[in-house]
């Protein structure tokens, strides 16, 4: 309140108004000026590796070369991603990403939802301990050793499941060699590695139900699956909102890590996703304007998508990441 | 009429515990047994495995794989590779992401609001593979150390889980006490933030380790020297691409009893690479849930 009265009195000298906000902006800087220069490293490091490279883009509207640069290289507008819409394969790397990723999703984004609740029926003794320590266990196995697991189980003649398999009289199989297996053995296995741990937090989500519910419901002769359906089910719904969100906006995104190391030529057919796609076509046969086009345009494709499942999801329910 | 109904149920009910019992015990089977498989495949003879003998026990106990592996020249570059990728990239990961997410945990910080839309920003938009490789290139960074190092410097989803963390445990009047008993915020950090936040911290590094530990992409794009692979390029060309060097092989005899022993490499290497992550794990298991969920807070 006396700052108002002393700023009428000191207006005859200051130019306008502007003076005492910027006064204040300086002054909140300079009271923290350590942390601005705590800051100012991880900041270097985001301009640096992140937004320069999104500058990098660019080249995916130009004929990059090395000789002139980025800046130098000549515009060539959209003709890398037309090569990419008219190439007999476009719609092939499309439907082998979002296949593998939908199925992903169908399967892996329940299958953690129905662990917790599982979980949740059996107390907290030893059982549910051990369940939990053995389920999580996978999450920290490398991605090729992941892979390598995969082959040497399912290869011809010495896998374990190809064993199992001759055992039932069923003849040899080269699993990993049929397109149309792939999706199966790339969906399954990741259930296998990450059920465990994506139920953790719908685990915390369920311990933090209030226990005067499950009280009530006791009370009124509730059945154990009456009490899922009405009390656990509801009280998950928030989170499994929020992560379906993510998923389903990632869905373009599907990682190059695992697909790259589980294809081989005979699976290509069904293996070749976008992001293996990327790597084969910049960086193995170095077109780098036209790999780029394609990453860029498969991150346009996820935001929209993103974009438009929050705006579903806002609109839908309460639910949303903005 | 109430009475019968509720006896019905609950033996409704038993039944449908005893079927989760059942079920969780499947599940635990099907995660068990399969790395029980390879911990007994190391342990065994190679014609053991082949023959298909092995099921859940060694059969004819050898430590030949592990002998094999060992004496592999190229598995022990690479594990000391990793380790070295490991503890220097971890170390300047948690170091960075305190250096970030402390700072955007004050409320009296001036410009927090922007930063968090910058980092956001990057969370949902990248430059793409190639522009990655570019600018690592152009810094000169390709093919040495620095590249496994610099480029992940920090994880902008980690910056966030320390973030709510500060601002959920480290009170404002805490840092405002200590600011007029004269306590600058660099030493507030180091003497009153980084000791509270030891549980983050364990996390946090967890996460970071594990990371360095299982990353393969960065090394295939950035590295081409074989001194400086990380043993997961190592395994990838062991494991999936199925080469042992036959440089690395002086006479014929050794020669035919690896190939005899190539299985059993397997298994054992595949059981050694995992052993430093599946040690550490049940000892942050407690503060790693609790991580996880300061990290769904946020969403």
């Amino acid at each position: 309140m006396t700052g108002i009265t002393e700023q009428s009195i000191a207006a005859p000298r200051l130019p306008g108004r502007k003076k005492p906000v910027r006064k204040s902006a300086y002054k909140r800087i300079r009271r923290h000026w350590q942390l601005y220069a705590v800051i100012a490293l991880p900041i270097l490091y985001l301009i640096t590796f992140k937004y320069v490279p999104m500058a990098g883009i660019l080249i995916a509207f130009k004929d990059y070369n090395v000789v002139q640069g980025i800046w130098g290289s000549p515009w060539v507008g959209f003709k890398y991603f037309n090569q990419f819409f008219e190439s007999p394969n476009f719609w092939l790397y499309i439907n082998n990403t979002l296949g593998i990723s939908l199925y992903g999703l169908a399967i892996g984004f329940p299958a953690p939802i129905l662990l917790a609740l599982a979980l949740n029926e059996v107390g907290n003794g030893l059982f549910k301990k051990s369940v939990q320590l053995v389920t999580y266990a996978p999450y920290f196995i490398s991605t090729v050793i992941m892979v390598s697991i995969i082959i040497m189980t399912l290869s011809p003649n010495v896998g374990i499941v190809s064993k199992f398999f001759q055992w039932m009289g069923v003849e040899n199989t080269n699993f990993m060699g049929m397109p149309g297996l792939f999706k199966s053995i790339y969906v399954w296995s990741d259930v296998w590695q990450y059920t465990g741990y994506g139920a953790i937090i719908y685990i915390a989500a369920l311990a933090g139900v209030n226990p005067e519910l499950y009280e009530s419901a006791k009370v009124d002769g509730a059945s154990r699956i009456q009490k899922i359906i009405n009390i656990d089910i509801p009280s998950l719904i928030p989170v499994s909102t929020i992560l379906l969100i993510l998923n389903l906006g990632n869905v373009m995104k599907l990682g190059f890590e695992k697909v790259y190391l589980m294809q081989n030529p005979l699976n290509l057919q069904t293996s070749e996703v976008i992001s293996t796609y990327v790597y084969k076509v910049g960086l193995l046969s170095s077109s780098f304007s036209f790999s780029t086009a394609i990453g860029f345009f498969n991150s346009v494709i996820n935001l929209i998508l993103l974009v438009s499942v929050n705006y579903l999801a806002r609109r839908l329910s309460s639910n949303s990441l903005w | 009429m109430f009475r019968s109904s509720k006896i019905r149920e609950s033996q409704g009910d038993r039944l449908f515990i005893l079927g989760i019992y059942a079920l969780l015990t499947a599940v635990l089977l099907v995660i068990l047994l399969p790395l029980l498989y390879i911990v007994s495949s190391s342990f065994s003879s190679p014609q053991a495995v082949i023959s298909g003998r092995v099921w859940l026990f060694p059969v004819e106990f050898t430590l030949d794989g592990y002998t094999a592996v060992f004496r592999n020249p190229q598995i022990g570059t690479g594990y000391m590779n990793s380790l070295i990728y490991a503890v220097a990239g971890t170390t300047i990961n948690v170091v960075m992401t305190v250096m970030l997410a402390y700072p955007l945990a004050r409320k009296t910080f001036y410009g927090r609001n922007v930063i968090m839309v910058l980092l956001i920003i990057t969370m949902i938009f990248e430059g793409g593979l190639i522009p990655y490789y570019l600018l690592v290139k152009n810094l000169q960074l390709l093919d040495t150390r620095w590249a496994m190092i610099l480029p992940g410097a920090l994880a902008v989803f980690q910056v966030i889980v320390a973030r709510t963390f500060f601002q959920t445990t480290i009170p404002d009047e805490l840092a405002e006490a200590a600011e007029l008993d004269g306590c600058n915020d660099i030493r507030f950090i180091l003497r009153i933030v980084l000791p509270l936040s030891k549980p983050i911290l364990a996390v946090m590094s967890l996460m970071y380790a594990v990371g360095h530990w299982n990353a393969y992409f960065d090394a295939l794009i950035f590295l081409r020297s074989a001194d400086l692979f990380p043993l997961q390029i190592v395994l990838r060309n062991i494991l999936i691409l199925n080469t042992i060097d036959p440089t690395m092989v002086s006479n014929v005899d050794i020669f035919l009893a690896q190939q005899g022993l190539k299985d059993l490499l397997k298994y054992s290497l595949i059981v050694v690479a995992s052993l430093p992550v599946l040690i550490i794990y049940p000892f942050v298991q407690k503060y790693f849930v609790k991580g996880v969920m300061i990290g769904s807070l946020k969403g």
